[in-house]
C-alpha cells in the first residue's frame, strides 16, 4: 500500500549519519510515550523497575473505579468544556471584529490574545494569583475556568481568522446582495464556512485546557484537576499503578482528538493550528 | 419607463482624506448596457459598490428608478452583483448557489430548483446543477455567478470586472454572450472595467472615470472619436495629442487637439492637399510591423510625435521598414480632430 | 423583524464593531491585563516577616531582595539551564529538521510532521511523568547502563557535584534531559519551516557555482536557517525559564525561578516577592525578543 518512494523528492540521498541522527531524534521524542503504555501493565507496585517483572491488566479497572481519580477527571472535563465554550465565543467574536472592520489598535488585538500563551505559563499564573490575592477573590471552580478560557481564546481566534482570510472576501457581500440579512448570511454562509475551523479550534482549546498544570496551580486553590493530581502523585507517590494507568488515559483522551483535529485542518487545507 | 434606472446626485465617497468619488453626477437609462471605464483607483468600483449598497455615499443621493436608495442595506435593494472573484459559496452546489436568492425569499425547494435549472440553460450550462464550485473552470464559475444574479430578476445588474480573470479567447467569447444575454433579458447592466476595448465592444454608453470624477459620458463612438479631455483621449485608444506652436502651425489655433492614429494617412511630399484636410510634415522615427497593420512613429517638424497606423493591404514587412528615417507628410480630415482642452 | 434589527446594525457599523469587540476586549483587559497590573502592584508591596501579612504600601524593599546572592544565583542557574537546553535542542533538532525539509518525500514529510507535533499535543505532565519512569534508579537508563557494563561510569558521573545527584531523577542533568525532551518539537518545527523556504534552485545555484555540498550547507543553508533557529530558541528559552514542574520533580534542593515563585507564593504566602521574581523572566524574555527581532527571527515565526 505504501508504495514506491515518491519521485518528486530530492534526487540525492541523505547521508547515513544524517539519517541516523534524524531517527535518533524521533526515537528520543517517542520512546518515553511508549513507556507510559508499558508501565500501565507492570506488576511492580512500589517502584519503576525496568524491565517490568511481569505484566497484568488488573490496574485498569482499579484505576477507572478509583473515586479520587474520577472526581478529578470530572472536574477537569467540566473546566475544559466551559473554557472551550467561552473561548469559542470570545475567539470567534474577536476574529470577526478584526476581519470585518478596520479600527485603531487592530494589530494590538492579536498580540494581546497570544500573550497568555506566549509568555511563560508562570507569568500568567502568578499574575492571576496576585489578582486573586489583591482583590480577595476566593478560589473556586470558576477561577480555574476563567484562567483556562483566557489562554484558549487564541487558538480559536487563530483558526477562525485563518479561515476568514482564506474565504472569498466578497462572499458575505454576495449573500447580502442576494437578499439575505445579516442573520441569514451568518446562518447560511458564514457558519458553514467556518464550521470546521470552529471544530478544530474547539478541540485544540479543549486539550489545551485538559492538560494545563502551570496556570491551574495558581488559580485552583485546593481543587485538583487531573494534571495536578498526576503532578502531586509524582511528588509523593501513593498509588503508582493508578497513576500509571491515568497517565495512559490522559494521553489517549488528548492525543486522539488532536489527531482528529489535525485531519480536519489538513482536509480543509487550513495552515494554522495554533502554536501550542 | 421614463425614470432613469440609476441617478447620482452630487455623490461623494471620501475615505478620510482620500476622495474615492468626488461629487459625481450620473444617469443610467432603463435597459441600457452601461460601462464604467477607468484605471484602478478611479472611483468606478466605489460607484458600483454604492449602487449595490456595500458602501454608502458620504454626501449626495443615489436613486434607483426614482427611489432614494442611498441608505438601504444591500438586501433591500432590487439590484444584484456579479463579483470579480465570483464569490460563489463553496459549501453549496451550483443549484443551491443559483437558488440562494429564491431560498432567502422563501420559495419552496422544488420550484426554486426548477428555476435554477432554467437559468443554467440561459447561461448555456445545462446539467451542471449538482456540481460544486470547485469542480468548475473559471469561465463556468463566471456563468454561474451571472445566473445566480439574473435569477432574481434584478432591476439593475452590476458587473464588477467579471471578465478580468479569464484568458483572452474566453473573454472575447463572453463579451459577445454577455451582450446577447442582456438583450434577451432586457435588464439594465452596469459594467465596470478597466479595459477600453471591452467597454467599446459591449456598451451602449460609457462613462470614463478618472481620480474620482467622470471625465466624459457618451456612446462608444463618441468617446472614441471625440474625446473631450486629454485623459479620455489617452485612456481610450492611443493618445495623439498636439498643442501649442505646432498645433497653431497645423490647425491655425494653439488649442490642444487629439487625432486617432488610424485616421492619419502617410502621404508623399508632393501629394495633393484637399481643403478639408490638415497637413503635417515630419520624419518617420520608428516602424513596427504588426502583421495586420503597421505602427509608425512620426516626429513632427517643430516638435511633438504622432502615431500613425496603416493597414498592410499591399505592403510587406520589408516595404514598410524602408521608410524609416525618411521625411514624410501626414494628412487627415479636419473632422477627425477633437479639441480636448487642458 | 430580524430584517429591521439587521438593518439597524448595518447602518451603524461602529456600534456593530463595538458589539463584536467588547466581550473579548473586556475579558482580556479585566482578566488578563488586569492580572498583569496587579502583579506589578503586588511586586511593590512587602511581606511583614513577623506577622506573615502582606503590607500594602509602596516599597522597593521586595525588589531589593532579588539582589541578594542566593536569588542572583537562582537567576543565573535558570538562565544557564535555559541556554544549555536551547543549545542542545538546536543540535538535536537540526538533523531531523534538515532531513524533513530536504530529503523526505511529500508523504513522508506529512508523517514526520505528525510524529514531531504529536508529543506537543500529548499531555505535558504525562510526558514529564514518563521521565520519572526512565530516570528512576531502578528504571530503564540504569538498566541499560548495567547491560552494557557502564554502570560504573554512570555512578561516577552522578557523583559529580554540579551535574549529578543521588540518582539521575534527582539531578541537574535529569532536569536538563527532561526539558530537552519536552521542548524539542518547538525547535524542530521553526528550523524545518525556515529550511523548507530555501528554494531548491538556490542550492543548485551554489553547486553550479562550484560549492561542495559541505560548503553549500555552511554558506547557504545554515545562514538561511538561522532565523528559524532563533525562533525556536525563543520557545525553548522562554519555556525553560518559566517552568517549575520539572525542577520541582527532578531537582535537588537548589531553586530555579519558577520553583522559587511557586514556593514564595505558596508555602510562605509571600506574593510580593513572587511577583517581583516574575519580573526577572519577563525582563529576560523581552530582551531576548528584542535581540531576536534584530537578528530577523520574526520572519520565520
Amino acid at each position: 500500500m505504501r508504495s514506491k518512494p515518491s519521485a518528486e523528492s530530492s534526487n540525492e540521498r541523505a547521508s547515513l549519519p544524517l539519517t541516523l541522527s534524524a531517527i535518533g531524534a524521533l526515537l528520543f521524542l517517542h520512546i518515553p510515550l511508549w513507556l507510559i503504555f508499558l508501565y500501565s501493565f507492570t506488576t511492580d507496585e512500589s517502584a519503576y523497575t525496568f524491565p517490568p517483572p511481569a505484566l497484568t491488566l488488573k490496574w485498569i479497572p482499579q484505576a477507572i473505579q478509583n473515586t479520587a481519580m474520577q472526581d478529578t477527571l470530572f472536574l477537569t472535563l467540566r473546566v475544559a468544556v466551559l473554557a472551550t465554550v467561552a473561548a469559542l465565543i470570545l475567539g470567534t467574536l474577536a476574529a470577526a471584529a478584526v476581519y470585518r472592520f478596520d479600527f485603531f489598535g487592530k494589530e494590538a488585538i492579536s498580540f494581546m490574545l497570544i500573550l497568555p500563551l506566549a509568555l511563560p505559563g508562570i507569568v500568567t499564573g502568578i499574575a492571576m494569583r496576585s489578582a486573586i490575592s489583591l482583590l480577595h477573590i476566593p478560589f473556586t471552580f470558576w477561577t480555574i475556568v476563567i484562567g483556562h478560557a483566557t489562554f484558549c481564546v487564541v487558538v480559536v481566534y487563530n483558526n477562525v481568522i485563518a479561515r476568514f482570510r482564506r474565504s472569498s472576501n466578497s462572499m458575505i457581500e454576495a449573500s447580502m446582495d442576494l437578499g439575505a440579512n445579516s442573520f441569514q448570511t451568518f446562518w447560511h454562509v458564514v457558519l458553514p464556512n467556518i464550521g470546521t475551523a470552529l471544530m478544530a479550534g474547539a478541540i485544540l482549546a479543549f486539550s489545551l485546557s485538559f492538560d494545563e498544570v502551570i496556570v491551574t496551580t495558581f488559580t485552583a486553590g485546593n481543587q485538583q484537576t487531573l494534571p495536578i493530581w498526576i503532578f502531586s502523585q509524582m511528588l509523593k507517590p501513593r498509588n503508582r499503578p493508578i497513576t500509571n494507568v491515568t497517565a495512559m488515559l490522559v494521553v489517549l483522551i488528548t492525543a486522539l482528538p488532536i489527531m482528529f483535529a489535525q485531519r480536519i485542518v489538513a482536509q480543509t487545507s487550513d495552515g494554522e493550528g495554533g502554536s501550542k | 419607463m421614463s425614470e432613469p434606472a440609476i441617478l447620482f446626485k452630487n455623490v461623494s465617497r471620501h475615505f478620510g482624506e482620500v476622495k474615492a468619488v468626488d461629487n459625481v453626477q450620473l444617469e443610467v437609462k432603463d435597459g441600457e448596457f452601461f460601462s464604467m471605464l477607468g484605471p484602478s483607483g478611479s472611483g468606478k468600483t466605489t460607484c458600483l459598490r454604492m449602487i449595490a449598497g456595500f458602501d454608502r455615499p458620504t454626501a449626495g443621493q443615489i436613486f434607483l428608478y426614482g427611489q432614494d436608495v442611498s441608505n438601504l442595506p444591500p438586501y433591500e435593494r432590487p439590484v444584484n452583483t456579479v463579483f470579480q472573484d465570483y464569490a460563489l459559496f463553496p459549501h453549496m452546489t451550483i443549484e443551491d448557489n443559483i437558488a440562494y436568492g429564491l431560498m432567502i425569499k422563501g420559495m419552496p425547494k422544488s420550484e426554486r430548483v426548477k428555476k435554477a435549472n432554467e437559468t443554467l440553460d440561459l447561461v448555456r450550462m445545462p446539467g451542471y446543477g449538482k456540481r460544486k464550485p470547485s469542480q468548475l473552470s473559471g469561465g463556468q464559475r463566471q456563468r454561474v455567478a451571472l445566473a445566480r444574479a439574473l435569477i432574481n430578476h434584478p432591476k439593475v445588474l452590476l458587473l464588477d470586472e467579471p471578465l478580468g480573470a479569464l484568458d483572452l479567447k474566453l473573454r472575447q467569447q463572453m463579451q459577445v454572450e454577455l451582450k446577447n444575454i442582456q438583450r434577451e433579458v432586457g435588464i439594465t447592466f452596469i459594467f465596470v472595467t478597466h479595459d477600453q476595448e471591452e467597454a467599446l465592444t459591449m456598451s451602449d454608453r460609457i462613462a470614463v472615470f478618472n481620480e474620482g470624477n467622470i471625465e466624459q459620458v457618451g456612446t462608444p463612438a463618441d468617446v472614441y472619436e471625440h474625446p473631450s479631455t486629454p485623459f479620455v483621449a489617452g485612456f481610450v485608444g492611443t493618445s495623439n495629442l498636439i498643442a501649442g506652436e505646432v498645433a497653431q502651425r497645423i490647425t491655425g489655433s494653439p488649442k490642444r487637439f487629439s487625432v486617432r492614429p488610424e485616421k492619419i494617412r502617410l502621404a508623399q511630399m508632393d501629394d495633393q492637399i484637399e481643403g478639408d484636410m490638415f497637413v503635417a510634415d515630419g520624419i518617420v522615427r520608428d516602424v513596427i510591423y504588426l502583421g495586420l497593420y503597421t505602427r509608425y512613429l512620426v516626429e513632427l517638424e517643430g516638435g511633438g510625435d504622432l502615431v500613425v497606423i496603416e493597414q498592410n493591404l499591399r505592403t510587406s514587412s520589408i516595404d514598410v521598414t524602408k521608410i524609416k528615417n525618411q521625411k514624410t507628410r501626414l494628412l487627415w480630415k479636419k473632422e477627425h480632430v477633437s479639441y480636448v482642452g487642458g | 423583524m430580524l430584517n429591521r434589527i439587521s438593518t439597524y446594525f448595518y447602518r451603524r457599523p461602529r456600534l456593530t464593531l463595538a458589539l463584536f469587540l467588547a466581550p473579548p476586549l473586556i475579558w482580556f483587559l479585566v482578566v488578563y491585563i488586569g492580572s498583569l497590573i496587579s502583579l506589578l502592584i503586588n511586586s511593590f508591596f512587602y511581606l511583614d516577616g513577623f506577622t506573615g501579612q502582606v503590607i500594602r504600601e509602596f516599597t522597593l524593599k521586595t525588589y531589593a531582595k532579588l539582589f541578594i546572592p542566593t536569588n542572583l544565583q537562582i537567576f543565573l542557574r535558570t538562565t544557564v539551564m535555559a541556554l544549555s537546553v536551547t543549545l542542545a535542542s538546536i543540535v538535536i533538532a537540526f538533523p531531523l529538521a534538515y532531513y524533513m525539509a530536504r530529503f523526505a518525500s511529500a508523504r513522508m514529510k506529512t508523517w514526520l510532521y505528525l510524529a514531531v507535533t504529536l508529543p506537543l499535543w500529548t499531555s505535558y505532565v504525562v510526558r514529564v511523568y514518563s521521565w520519572k519512569l526512565i530516570l528512576a534508579q531502578e528504571g530503564i537508563v540504569s538498566w541499560f547502563a548495567r547491560l552494557v557494563h557502564l554502570d560504573g561510569l554512570l555512578n561516577w558521573y552522578l557523583s559529580n557535584e554540579t551535574l549529578g545527584g543521588p540518582s539521575l531523577s534527582v539531578s541537574p542533568t535529569g532536569i536538563f534531559l527532561v526539558f530537552l525532551y519536552i521542548w524539542l518539537p518547538y525547535m524542530i518545527i521553526p528550523i524545518q519551516t525556515a529550511l523548507e523556504r530555501v528554494p531548491k534552485s538556490l542550492i543548485e545555484a551554489a553547486g553550479d557555482l562550484g560549492a561542495t555540498p559541505a560548503q553549500t550547507f555552511r554558506t547557504v543553508l545554515l545562514p538561511l536557517a538561522f532565523p528559524g533557529v532563533i525562533a525556536g530558541s525563543i520557545f525553548t528559552f522562554s519555556l525553560t525559564l518559566g517552568d517549575f514542574i520539572v525542577p520541582q520533580l527532578f531537582g535537588t534542593s537548589s531553586f530555579y525561578i519558577g520553583k522559587a515563585v511557586l514556593t514564595y507564593q505558596g508555602t510562605s504566602g509571600n506574593i510580593p516577592l513572587a511577583a517581583a521574581f516574575t519580573m526577572g523572566p519577563i525582563i529576560i524574555m523581552i530582551s531576548y525578543l528584542l535581540l531576536a527581532r534584530k537578528l530577523g527571527a520574526f520572519d520565520a515565526l
